[in-house]
């Protein structure tokens, strides 16, 4: 067994993915897992769903069990890394000890944007990015209380749904003219304002927030407008952005992430870096990403893994995502950007199944799958193939 | 302990304990599986758990529901008991379940 230590800073879903795939490709070293949350890796996705609904504890969503770590020889550490020595290789930890490692990977994720506007840090005023976010969020969850969410992106409208099934009265508040303008077309942010507002949410577009109010606890949402929307408790959910400063403050290329290359590597190619915390250059998309999502990070991390343990692996550039809300099941695959056309399979407007296809000079680059997981996984095989479409053939399954 | 054997396409084959409660998939992440990656943590959303079960134990398991269905329709190593193993819940009783891994993930 070799006495090389691999150190993994920052224990989510890259973290956690990282350290096991080391593991697999034969990494027979001291494996070292640094996160400042102190429990287990956990699935975040439910944050928004099932455990801000309380539907499943945080034991059941841990990534691996606490047995698992241990019989793969994994040591977790809870510590903040605050300093990256990469002259002597070694990290600088809150409590000020030092770590040597032999291998470095980062995976420092992302943390919510924060909202400018006055009374933003009144009590009352939540994000949702941790388990323990959703643990005080959870004591605010009063049914008949007034929630508002700033945000209508994909955590904003699951919190919405969430909220509504806790019997809370749920205002959407979306700057945009839109909800998920950022990420899909029209048709697709018609359809979700549909079935929000027959869930009983007030759905705000164009709806910017000025500040909020209230002494000590908020009382209330003020609009641009002047407009005033009661509130007992706010969600704020507009973006997050990578956490980069660690790597920043070493000296590695950031550019809105820690800029990787197709095997993980950062500017320094001795460090590998996966997840929320990364941009990549994607030759099939012509331009830097930055995606948020578990599949890119489990993704990034296996190869990141591999590039560790000196083995040639890159990146498979075919983003995927989804989304629960209510009893609708999204399924994303492909990325949209750059989008000419959509093509509909199924009628958003009336359905409550369909599909809208994304096409760029008539290639498939992407497609939202609304309670379609055939759809979705037609859609994945297309796009790894990168198969020419025909486009008749996508639309004519709704006929069936 | 009741235990599951995971046979990976090359049939190498691999035990794990059989934890109830567990699904089949965090069965296999718990126990470092190879070829079963569960990205999207039980959700029957991403299709990387699909396991065939052994046909003598088909009955015990049960079949797939409508929406795993779907998921596994479009699969070309699909086989008659393909299952997605996250929307397995295991039993004790099930000592000497024996599924078979595909060669690839979607
Ligand atoms: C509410 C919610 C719902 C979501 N839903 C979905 C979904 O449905 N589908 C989907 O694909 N994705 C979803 N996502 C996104 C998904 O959770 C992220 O893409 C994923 O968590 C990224 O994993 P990561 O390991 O890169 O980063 P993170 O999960 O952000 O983890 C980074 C970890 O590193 C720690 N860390 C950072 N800096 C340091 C340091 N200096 N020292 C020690 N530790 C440090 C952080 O505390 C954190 O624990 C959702 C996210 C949220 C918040
Ligand atoms: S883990 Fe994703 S479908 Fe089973």
């Amino acid at each position: 067994m070799s006495t090389a230590r691999a150190v993994v800073v920052g224990a989510s879903h890259a973290g956690a993915q990282l350290v096991a795939s080391l593991r697999q490709e034969g990494w027979s070293g001291e494996i070292v897992l640094v996160g400042d949350e102190s429990v287990l890796p956990y699935q975040r996705p439910p944050l928004s769903k099932a455990y801000l609904a309380g539907k499943c504890s945080l034991k059941e969503l841990a990534i691996r069990s606490e047995d698992f770590y241990a019989k793969q020889d994994i040591k977790r550490v809870a510590a903040t890394v605050k300093e990256i020595d990469r002259s002597a290789a070694e990290l600088v930890l809150g409590t000020g000890d030092r770590l040597a490692y032999d291998a470095l990977a980062l995976c420092t994720g992302a943390h919510p944007r924060r909202l400018r506007a006055e009374g933003a840090d009144l009590d009352g005023v939540h994000y949702l990015r941790r388990s323990s976010d959703v643990e005080r969020i959870r004591e605010d969850t009063i049914p008949g209380r007034n929630a508002v969410i700033v945000g209508g992106g994909y955590i904003g409208l699951e919190t919405a749904a969430s909220l509504r099934a806790l019997g809370l009265h749920v205002t959407v508040l979306e700057a945009a003219d839109r909800v998920l303008e950022r990420v899909s077309a029209p048709e697709v942010s018609t359809f979700f304002t549909r079935v929000h507002e027959h869930e009983g949410v007030d759905v705000r577009n164009n709806a910017s927030v000025e500040a909020l109010v209230g002494d000590r606890r908020v009382q209330g949402v003020v609009l641009a407008s002047g407009e005033s929307v009661p509130a007992d408790l706010v969600i704020i959910g507009i973006g997050i952005e990578p956490s980069t400063e660690l790597a920043e403050a070493a000296g590695l290329v950031v550019a809105d992430g820690i800029l990787i290359d197709a095997q993980a590597r950062t500017s320094d190619p001795t460090i590998v870096a996966a997840g929320d915390c990364t941009s990549q250059d994607v030759p099939r998309y012509g331009r830097r990403i930055r995606l948020e999502s578990v599949p890119s990070a489990v993704e990034q991390a296996k190869v990141a893994a591999a590039t560790i343990c000196e083995r040639d692996k890159v990146i498979a550039a075919l983003p995927w995502f989804w989304s629960d809300q209510y009893d609708l099941k999204l399924q994303i695959a492909g990325l949209n950007t750059g989008y000419d056309d959509v093509v509909l399979s199924g009628d958003p407007t009336r359905d409550h199944d369909f599909t809208c296809y994304y096409l760029r000079q008539g290639e498939l680059v992407a497609a939202d799958c609304v309670n379609r997981p055939r759809d979705f996984m037609t859609s994945k095989r297309l796009l790894a193939q990168r198969a020419a479409v025909d486009v008749a053939a996508l639309t004519a399954k709704v006929a069936v | 302990m009741a235990a599951v054997t995971f046979v990976s396409h090359d049939g190498e084959k691999c035990e794990a304990p059989l934890d109830e409660g567990c699904s089949l998939m965090q069965v296999a992440t718990n126990n470092a599986i190879a070829g079963i990656d569960g990205d999207c943590g039980g959700e029957a959303a991403c299709g990387t758990c699909h396991v065939i079960v052994d046909p003598t134990w088909a009955d015990k398991v049960g079949p797939s529901g409508p929406e795993e269905e779907e998921m596994l329709s479009m699969n070309p190593e699909r086989q008659a008991t393909s299952r997605l193993s996250c929307q397995i819940k295991v039993s004790e009783s099930w000592d000497g379940l024996t599924v078979q891994l595909p060669e690839f993930q979607m």
